[in-house]
């Protein structure tokens, strides 16, 4: 019997480079860093905080962002990360699922999650609670996004959001193999997705004022033997903290991704320009011979959000035809080092 | 855990039983004595005195009582940096393990639900970021806000070595926890998995509980009454060491109960409401006594969700009755949130060792506070903690966004 094949059929993107799969692939064939903005913080009587930002655009018109009820007062997490997964389950497949003819999961990861209206909740529970906004607080919970989007999908099948540091994406894709394997659903979408405000800016800064905070949803659609680029292997994550320094930390996720023709594949790091945090990738990839990305130091650092843009950009790099496999990787900030291994189709 | 596509498969299953089990609630520390509180059909709850509810329209909750000092063993400073929910949460994993006969240095995956996570760290960040307060202390409120920052230090100060899953699926979060811990060992990916759940009461969540008006003004929840007027929230944790028939026998340790299975599924009616006729709440139980081989008079009990909202009860009740069928009126169900409140992320996994107590005890815990019961309850509520035969029980999980999860246990255990 021939083991199943797990497919990467689709992508989506929003990103600080706009919305859709082509903003970010354009973005990054320039290869040069956006520019990022001011988030002013104002502050009565004192001075204002500062922080650099690269925000997502505003949608245009023909972007994926589905007319849905459950989209009218969310946060713009829901809404970057409904987009990206319209985008990577495309039109036949949702059509079929709001038929009821196809059962999609959904699994979504995430590290910050919905901070804007967290923020101005708990600004209105501090100023009184007797008022504070009932339609704002369930929009902070973690599983939020993920709800709407089994609810745009018409979907059932079951949805998991899961929470970790910067490079959480990978359990989440992990997770989509096991539901597939077992027939919980027919696809299954895999959605990394952040937002930004001025409380994860500032916190962001705190690590290094080097970096630039970012925001935006990255989605991929698997499902078993389709058309498309392959998942060849999810090694478990090597935690953090536990007597390994993150240089070996690494070596260790690399060694349990399988075997790779360096020269033919393309290495998605997750380096932001960050020295101190981009010293471990810089240090076991100083030799790398085969074609490199860093979409953090072109698009900013959108926390749980990044690797899963980093995985996208490699998806559409193997459909692209620019190397044969894609080895994907992302250095945890406080949990661990994860990543995963892909070949083209 | 790890997906390599040359050696994937369709899954084959494996018995998988609990080994070890611990519990923290606002009802106590530990098996015993939750155990002794649910027998005596005890309520806990009290004045809020973590945060201010002086202007909240409720005061009390299920707070739990909490040791100050570390446990013997933890590092001080370690203990420090854990917020109150990984606390209580490292409290209950301790037990579990202890009781399953496993010591540090053990390499198991830890799942886990949350859904509040350290959330008073943040509302910490928060006021003294916006109150104009000194910068001092930021980094480590921003640090250890993030909840795989307290699971990562609980792991290192249990002695274990993960990988980690934190599932936040609000309501759920626990039983999902369980239930991915179930598929992991069954299917041959982990020997043994540390699975639990946990929340910690936080203002917040108080509040925005509180603004839907969701919660109890009297602070007294009565599920499946007729006239309950809303929850109580609580704090606390529930794990349980889910472990492979095989490796406990050959550890000779004897299992508290086998887990026959999980089912999840995906509820889209509302954001915040279930659907009224219970459709994901069916499925989730169908599902679940089909995987177990059993019919539903096979079911001993049901540790319902049973939260004391008016649409959450109606909803799981007439799911019952349309699982169940004929059999409805032999069907035994309650709702432990009655004596300890809603524990939220924290409640799948402490409802699922309330259940192994049962199965242990012979004992079923009662629907507290139930003066009229409402039209849908045309099953067994059971309204004062009783002796009973319980050979099975099944727990009900639903969670804002609906997530829907159903877990099955039984007393005996078979290869």
């Amino acid at each position: 019997m021939t083991a199943p094949r797990l497919t990467l059929t689709g992508t989506g993107a929003v990103t600080s480079a706009g919305w859709g799969i082509e903003a970010l692939m354009s973005a990054l064939a320039s290869g040069t860093p956006l520019a990022p903005g001011e988030l002013v913080r104002e502050r009565p009587g004192r001075p204002p905080v500062i922080s650099r930002v690269l925000r997502v655009p505003a949608p245009e018109a023909s972007t994926s962002l589905p007319k849905n009820p459950r989209l009218r007062r969310v946060s713009p997490i829901s809404k970057y990360a409904a987009a990206a997964a319209v985008e990577a389950v495309g039109p036949q497949r949702m059509a079929l699922a709001n038929e009821g003819a196809l059962r999609i999961g959904v699994v979504c990861a995430l590290m910050n999650g919905c901070v804007n209206y967290s923020n101005r909740f708990f600004g209105e529970v501090r100023h009184d609670p007797s008022v504070a906004s009932p339609i704002l607080f369930p929009e902070t919970v973690f599983n939020a996004p993920s709800s709407h989007l089994s609810a745009i999908l018409a979907s059932h099948a079951p949805n998991d959001t899961i929470v970790g540091d910067g490079a959480e994406f990978f359990t989440a894709l992990e997770i989509a193999t096991e539901w597939l394997l077992r027939g919980d659903c027919d696809g299954c979408v895999v959605v990394a997705l952040e937002e930004m405000d001025w409380l994860s800016a500032e916190a962001l800064a705190m690590y290094s004022r080097g970096y630039v905070a970012s925001e935006g949803a990255a989605a991929i659609y698997l499902e078993l033997d389709g058309q498309g680029p392959r998942l060849l292997a999810v090694p478990d994550p090597v935690l953090l903290g536990q007597g390994v320094d993150r240089a070996a930390a690494l070596r260790l996720l690399v060694n349990a991704s399988g075997s790779y023709d360096e020269g033919r594949t393309l290495l998605s790091d997750s380096r932001s320009g960050v020295a101190r945090y981009d010293r471990a990738e810089s240090e076991v990839f100083a030799n790398w011979r085969g074609p490199r990305m860093s979409i953090r130091r072109i698009l900013g650092e959108s926390l749980g959000a990044s690797s899963g843009i980093q995985c996208v950009a490699a998806v559409e790099a193997l459909r692209r035809g620019q190397a044969d496999q894609a080895l994907v990787v992302a250095m945890g900030g406080n949990e661990q080092v994860a990543g995963c291994l892909l070949a083209r189709d | 855990m790890a997906f390599h596509a040359d050696s994937a498969r369709i899954p084959t299953l494996r018995p998988v039983v609990v080994t070890g089990a611990g519990i923290l609630t606002s009802m106590g520390t530990g098996m015993l004595e939750n155990a002794a509180g649910f027998r005596a059909g005890r309520t806990a709850f009290r004045p809020v005195d973590l945060f201010d509810v002086s202007r909240q329209r409720v005061g009390t909750a299920g707070q739990a009582g909490l040791p100050a000092a570390a446990p013997v063993g933890v590092d001080q400073r370690a203990w420090q940096r854990m917020d109150r929910g990984t606390r209580m949460a490292f409290i209950a994993a301790q037990e579990a393990l202890a009781a399953a006969g496993l010591s540090a240095g053990e390499r198991m995956p830890l799942t886990i639900g949350t859904s509040a996570a350290a959330m008073a760290l943040g509302e910490s960040y928060f006021m003294h970021a916006v109150d104009g307060l000194s910068r001092r202390g930021q980094f480590r409120r921003v640090e250890t806000y993030q909840p795989q920052y307290q699971m990562t230090a609980m792991m290192r100060a249990l002695g274990i070595q993960g990988p980690l899953r934190i599932i936040s699926n609000a309501c759920a979060s626990g039983a999902n926890a369980i239930g991915h811990a179930y598929q992991m060992v069954s299917e041959g990916k982990a020997e043994r998995v540390l699975a639990g759940g946990y929340d910690a009461l936080s203002q917040l969540v108080f509040a925005g509980f509180d603004t839907l008006q969701a919660l109890s003004p009297s602070g007294i929840p009565r599920p499946f009454d007729a006239a309950r007027d809303g929850l109580a929230l609580g704090e606390g944790a529930g794990f349980v060491v889910v472990e492979s028939l095989e490796s406990a026998r050959a550890r000779g340790v004897p299992p508290l109960a086998q887990i026959l299975s999980y089912a999840a599924a995906t509820d889209t009616h509302h954001l915040t409401q279930p659907h009224p006729d219970g459709d994901a709440a069916l499925r989730t139980m169908t599902a679940a006594t089909h995987r177990a081989g059993l019919q539903p008079q096979e079911i001993g009990y049901i540790n319902s969700h049973g939260t004391g909202t008016p649409l959450n009860d109606v909803a799981e009740g007439r799911a019952i009755q349309r699982w169940a069928g004929a059999a409805t009126p032999e069907i035994r169900v309650s709702s432990t949130k009655s004596s300890i409140g809603h524990l939220l992320g924290g409640a799948g996994a402490v409802e699922s060792v309330i259940c192994l107590l049962a199965l242990e005890g012979q004992w079923l815990p009662a629907s507290l506070n139930v003066r009229e019961a409402d039209p849908v309850v045309t099953f067994d509520l059971i309204r004062a903690p009783r002796e009973a035969r319980v050979e099975t029980a099944l727990t009900n999980s639903f969670g804002f966004g609906g997530a829907n999860a159903t877990l099955i246990f039984r007393r005996e255990v078979k290869p």
